[in-house]
């Protein structure tokens, strides 16, 4: 399977913490990649990097065989690569509907944009229709800030649906959310995947990447520590001392 | 009750024809529009510009020299270059909002701020602008009652522009994306809002409104000193219109404009030119600060919400189950 989205040889330090170095990463299309590490290991990191929100040091971020190294968050969204943030990440203020039609002009112009109005009918009944699938459409005229921490991790992964993205990046989608929402999620990332999406999943819960993930990369120390099948990976001496056998000092 | 906003508009004049009241609305109209367009920029956005008597003075230092220079005579021809003078403040706007706007917040505010006192200083100092002795447009003869009505017209026509390109902007995917540049910029870009033009956008967008008040006003006035183009006053104000009203909603800022302006102007005719007017506004802004944190109209539209909520709360089906007055009452029924 060839690599859909990849980070080759990146490089990024912050003034002297070198939080990324030579960190490689490949994600095939169509699969659910997990990436996994203690806390500090540079995983988030290596998702600014790979969205355009850091610049890295040294290395090359490509979609789809072109370098989107450079690109500005915006452009790398209109590419077709969509992401979630660790903190989750809503227009507070805007409604839940609202939410769900930002996403929507990656496939117009902006000129166009200051003259129509937001949201088509077409995209309102689409809006409506992922939050349904989200279990969220009841919701739709509320304000966002007003979900609870689960729902809003819900409504974050739906609002980039909208834009139909060809990969989507999520940081600890099931940080904080309640088992039942966790596993409404995973059937929601797993749904998707039957439907061509590919997904690159940082995460702290074992079980949920174990049980998700086709292949999952483990960072240390910003370099790439092993990658392969979960139970490769579980099976690797030198992650469980990395990683498990470091977990006495995590918060996990 | 938009229509009667419109009819108000046009018959006001007609039905208060005292000079000292016309001339109290003209200046009210002028700062709904300045108000308005603000706020469709600071407001939609959360980039609070205290730095719009930028255009506002370059509206009414443009319109000036034009119809000196040009040769204008004094009457309705000079109404021509208003247009004129919101496209050289849209102009002006670029190179502004660009450098300002690679800011955020504190140091957005403090660099527009910045800019005012900059252009001001260039008024005073540059040859063409007459320094501190200002200019002074030509000077139409109307009689003293059609003189307000005439200007009172143009302004309410530019007023009504305004408004509509503000609703325009508001319901449209360019308003939706400014709002979530508002809540979460950084995400926004993570959804594909360009945001560097959206906000650029909007800033130009909100300077030509005000650039052409400016015109108006300069003509109105038939002299302008750099002091009073270029006033950090005038960005308190409109500002603090916004903000009394309700940031970022349509009708907000034309209430606070409507309310302040046209209060300063009353005591500025009945106890002269003072700045007691000043007093008042600090102690409005505190009360505002205090009291309506959100302004006028979120506050009320909250009031209505909650009134209308209690009143259906009897039969809602999923409310807050926490509430057990409700559930107790919604059992026996």
């Amino acid at each position: 399977m060839s690599a859909l989205i990849e980070a080759d040889r990146v490089s990024k330090s912050f003034g002297g913490l070198q939080a990324l170095s030579d960190c490689s990463l490949s994600v095939a299309r169509g699969s659910i990649a997990g990436l996994i590490g203690p806390n500090g290991s540079g995983k988030t990191t290596l998702f600014n990097v790979m969205t355009g929100y850091d610049r890295c040091g040294g290395g090359e971020i490509r979609f789809d065989g072109e370098s989107i190294t450079r690109a500005t968050p915006e452009r790398v969204f209109a590419l077709g690569v969509g992401r979630t943030f660790q903190i989750t990440r809503l227009f507070f203020r805007l409604s839940v509907l609202e939410n769900m039609l930002v996403a929507t002009q990656r496939h117009e112009g902006w000129m166009r944009s200051v003259a129509r109005r937001a949201g088509s009918a077409a995209e309102r009944a689409r809006a409506l229709e992922l939050l349904d699938f989200v279990g969220l459409a009841r919701m739709a005229g509320i304000p966002a800030g007003n979900l609870s921490y689960g729902q809003r991790k819900l409504l974050e992964l739906a609002s980039l649906l909208v834009a139909d993205p060809a990969v989507l990046l999520l940081d600890e989608p099931t940080a904080g959310v309640n088992p039942t929402l966790i596993k409404q999620l995973t059937e929601r990332i797993r749904e998707l995947n039957r439907a061509g999406k590919t997904f690159l999943v940082v995460e702290h819960n074992m079980e949920f990447v174990m049980g998700l993930c086709h292949e999952v990369t483990v960072l240390h120390q910003g370099r790439t520590l092993k990658t392969g099948t979960p139970e490769q990976v579980r099976a690797d001496p030198a992650v469980l001392d990395a990683y498990l056998g470091g977990a006495d000092d995590d918060d996990l | 009750m938009v229509a009667a906003g419109v009819v108000i508009l046009g018959l006001f004049p007609l039905v208060f024809s005292n000079p000292n009241t016309t001339s109290i609305a003209f200046f009210t109209l002028i700062f709904m529009v300045c108000a308005s367009a603000w706020n469709m920029f600071a407001g939609n956005s959360g980039y609070i510009a205290l730095g719009h008597a930028v255009y506002f003075g370059c509206g009414a230092y443009a319109l000036t020299l034009l119809a000196n220079h040009l040769g204008f005579a004094a009457g309705w021809g000079v109404f021509a270059l208003v247009p004129v003078a919101g496209i050289v403040a849209g102009l002006i706007a670029i190179p502004t909002g660009l450098i300002a706007l690679r800011a955020r917040r504190h140091t957005f505010v403090v660099i527009t701020i910045a800019f005012m006192f900059v252009f001001q200083l260039a008024a005073f100092n540059l040859g063409f602008t007459g320094g501190s002795s200002g200019l002074q447009p030509p000077t139409p003869l109307w009689s003293i009652t059609g003189y307000n009505d005439n200007f009172y017209y143009v302004t309410a026509v530019l007023l009504l522009l305004t408004v509509g390109l503000t609703f325009l902007v508001r319901r449209s995917r360019f308003g939706l994306q400014l709002l979530a540049i508002r809540d979460d910029e950084e995400r926004a870009r993570g959804l594909g809002v360009r945001v560097g033009r959206v906000k650029l956008t909007a800033f130009i967008l909100s300077a030509v409104p005000v650039g052409m008040a400016g015109g108006i006003y300069a003509y109105f006035l038939g002299q302008i000193f750099p002091q009073f183009a270029f006033d950090p006053l005038f960005d308190l104000s409109i500002a603090l219109m916004a903000f009394l009203g309700g940031l970022g909603t349509v009708v907000g800022p034309l209430l606070g404009a409507l309310v302040l302006e046209s209060l300063q102007q009353y005591f500025t005719q009945q106890y002269g030119a003072s700045q007691a007017y000043l007093i008042i506004y600090g102690a409005l802004f505190l009360l505002v600060v205090l009291v309506l944190p959100r302004g006028v109209i979120p506050s009320v539209q909250e009031l209505v919400e909650r009134w209308r909520g209690r009143s259906s709360s009897h039969d809602a089906g999923p409310g807050e189950p926490d509430r057990t007055g409700d559930v107790v009452e919604a059992g026996v029924g």
